[in-house]
C-alpha cells in the first residue's frame, strides 16, 4: 500500500514540478479562464437584463463557467503531457516498471486535480477583487471539490485520447471535448432562456449539474438539492471516463 | 510571368497542399468557431430582445460575423505556425539559399492565406444558411463579405508570418492562442458596440477588428451599405498593409541572421 502511495506521490510531484520548471508553459492555462470570464462579462454582461435571467450580476453568473473551463483545460493538458511522454519514450519506461496500471492512472489524474487549483484560485482572486458575490465558505469548498473532480474526469478523458492517438497532435481533440462538455450546458444563461436544442443537450450533459453545484453559492445560497446531483454526476463521469482510461492503459503493449 | 509571380505562386500552391495534407491545422479553423457560434446562439438568442440591439432576422445572423472573424484570426495563427514549422524543419534555409526573390516567401504564404480565407467565409455562410440564417444583402452581400474576409485573412496571416519569422518557433505561435480571445473580446465582433460594458465599448471603437466584423456583418443582416463595407475594407486593408511591412521587415532580419 505504501509503495503505491509513494508511486502516486512521485508521479504527482513530477507533474507539479513542470509548473515550477516551465512556468511560461502553465501561464496560458492559468490566464485563459480569467480572460474568458472578463471578456464574456464585458461583451455579454447586458444579457443579465433579460427577464427571467435570475440575477442582475452576469459576472457572478459566469465565474463558475470560467472555473470549470480552467479545471477542464488542466485535465486536457494532462493528456497532452502524457502524449508527449509517449512520443519521447518516457511512458514506455513507466510501462515496464513494476507498478500497477490503476496506480499509474491515479498518479496522473491526481496531478491534474492539484494543478487545477492554480487557475481556479487565480480566477477567484481576480473575481472577488471585482466584486463577485462571496459564495460562503461552504460554497467555496464545494466549488473546489467539484473543480478538482472535474479536472480528474477530463484528465481521464484526455488520457484515453492520448493512449488512443499516441501523439500531441491529438491535443485539439482533448480541448474540444472539454469545450463541449463545459459550454453546452447552462453556461451562458439559465435553462429557461436556452434555445430548445440546447436545453435537450444540457439535460443529458452531466456537467450541467456540476455547473449548477459550483454556481449555486455565487448567485444564491448552497442547498443540498443543487449539491447532490452535482456530486453524483461528477462521480458518474469519473467512474465511466476512469474505466475507459484504465482500459486504454491495460491494453498498452497488447498486439504490439 | 515574372520570376516573383512564378515563385510566389509555386510557394502558395505548396503551402495549400501542405495545409490540406494536415487536417489537424485546418480543422481548428472551423471547429472551434462553429462550436462557439452554436453555444452563443443557443445560450444568448434572446438577447436580440434587448433595447439597442439592431433589427435582425435572428441571433445566428448577427453571430456569423463573429465566427468568421474568429476563424480568420485562427487562420492567421495557423499560417504563422506553418511558416514556423518550415523554419524549424530547415525548408526556410533552403529557400534562403535558393536564387529566388526572397519576398516571394511571404507573398506565397499570403496568396495561400487568401484562398483559405475565401473557403472559410464560404463555409460559415453555408453553415448559417443551413441553420436558418438569411443573407439580407443577397448575392452582392456574399461577394462583399467574401472580399472583406479575404483581405482580413491576408492581414492576419501576414501578422502570423511576421511573428513566425521573429520567433522562429511554432510553440510560441501556439502560445498566443488565448490572445486571440482577448483581441476579439475587445471588439464589437460578438455584440453590438452600444451594448458592450464600459470601457470595452470605447476600446472597441478603436479596434480594427470591430470594423472588419461589422463590415462582414452589415451585408448579412441588412442590405449592402457603403459605410460599413468601406470601413471594413479600409480596416482590413490597412491592417494588411502594416502587417505585410512587418512581415517583410521580419524576413529581412531573419535573412540577415541566416
Amino acid at each position: 500500500m505504501s509503495g503505491r502511495l509513494r508511486t502516486i506521490g512521485a508521479l504527482t510531484r513530477r507533474a507539479l514540478n513542470e509548473i515550477l520548471r516551465v512556468p511560461t508553459g502553465a501561464l496560458p492555462g492559468v490566464l485563459a479562464p480569467t480572460i474568458f470570464m472578463l471578456g464574456l462579462t464585458a461583451v455579454f454582461g447586458k444579457a443579465a437584463d433579460l427577464p427571467g435571467f435570475g440575477t442582475d450580476d452576469f459576472r457572478s453568473f459566469i465565474v463558475p463557467v470560467g472555473l470549470l473551463q480552467g479545471a477542464g483545460f488542466t485535465g486536457a493538458a494532462t493528456g497532452v503531457n502524457l502524449a508527449r511522454d509517449i512520443e519521447q519514450g518516457w511512458f514506455d519506461r513507466l510501462m515496464v516498471a513494476p507498478v500497477s496500471r490503476p496506480t499509474l492512472l491515479t498518479g496522473i489524474v491526481l496531478s491534474a486535480s492539484l494543478r487545477a487549483l492554480l487557475p481556479a484560485t487565480f480566477l477567484l482572486i481576480v473575481s472577488f477583487s471585482l466584486g463577485v458575490q462571496w459564495p460562503g465558505l461552504d460554497g467555496l469548498l464545494l466549488a473546489y471539490v467539484l473543480l478538482m473532480g472535474m479536472a480528474a474526469a477530463m484528465a481521464c478523458f484526455a488520457v484515453a485520447v492520448a493512449l488512443r492517438f499516441r501523439t500531441q497532435q491529438a491535443a485539439p481533440l482533448m480541448q474540444t471535448g472539454n469545450f463541449i462538455a463545459t459550454l453546452f450546458t447552462t453556461s451562458y444563461a439559465p435553462y429557461e432562456l436556452l434555445a430548445g436544442w440546447l436545453q435537450v443537450i444540457a439535460d443529458i450533459n452531466p456537467v450541467t449539474n456540476i455547473l449548477a453545484g459550483v454556481r449555486q453559492g455565487f448567485v444564491d445560497s448552497v442547498t443540498w438539492a443543487d449539491t447532490w446531483p452535482a456530486l453524483l454526476s461528477l462521480a458518474g463521469m469519473i467512474v465511466v471516463l476512469g474505466a475507459i482510461a484504465l482500459r486504454g492503459l491495460t491494453r498498452v503493449g497488447v498486439n504490439e | 510571368m515574372s520570376q516573383l509571380a512564378r515563385v510566389s505562386w509555386a510557394l502558395a500552391r505548396r503551402a495549400l497542399r501542405n495545409l490540406l495534407r494536415r487536417p489537424q491545422f485546418l480543422a481548428p479553423l472551423v471547429i472551434f468557431p462553429s462550436l462557439l457560434l452554436a453555444v452563443n446562439v443557443g445560450g444568448l438568442h434572446r438577447t436580440t430582445e434587448l433595447g439597442g440591439f439592431p433589427e435582425v432576422n435572428g441571433f445566428l445572423d448577427f453571430q456569423l460575423a463573429a465566427a468568421l472573424t474568429q476563424s480568420l484570426l485562427l487562420g492567421g495563427i495557423s499560417q504563422g505556425i506553418a511558416a514556423a514549422l518550415e523554419i524549424e524543419g530547415g525548408f526556410f534555409d533552403r529557400l534562403a539559399a535558393a536564387p529566388i526573390p526572397r519576398v516571394a516567401i511571404v507573398i506565397g504564404r499570403l496568396i495561400a492565406a487568401a484562398a483559405v480565407s475565401v473557403a472559410q467565409v464560404a463555409f460559415f455562410l453555408i453553415l448559417g444558411l443551413v441553420f436558418g440564417a438569411e443573407i439580407a444583402g443577397g448575392a452582392w452581400g456574399v461577394v462583399v463579405t467574401v472580399a472583406i474576409g479575404a483581405v482580413a485573412g491576408v492581414a492576419f496571416a501576414a501578422l502570423g508570418v511576421a511573428l513566425a519569422l521573429r520567433a522562429g518557433s511554432a510553440a510560441t505561435l501556439q502560445g498566443i492562442f488565448p490572445l486571440i480571445f482577448v483581441i476579439l473580446f475587445l471588439s464589437s465582433a460578438f455584440f453590438p458596440q452600444e451594448l458592450l460594458e464600459s470601457p470595452i465599448d470605447t476600446i472597441a471603437a478603436y479596434n480594427p477588428l470591430s470594423y472588419i466584423a461589422d463590415g462582414m456583418r452589415g451585408p448579412i443582416i441588412d442590405s449592402v451599405q457603403a459605410g460599413p463595407v468601406l470601413e471594413g475594407l479600409a480596416a482590413g486593408g490597412g491592417l494588411a498593409l502594416v502587417a505585410m511591412v512587418l512581415a517583410v521587415l521580419a524576413l529581412r532580419g531573419k535573412l540577415r541572421d541566416a
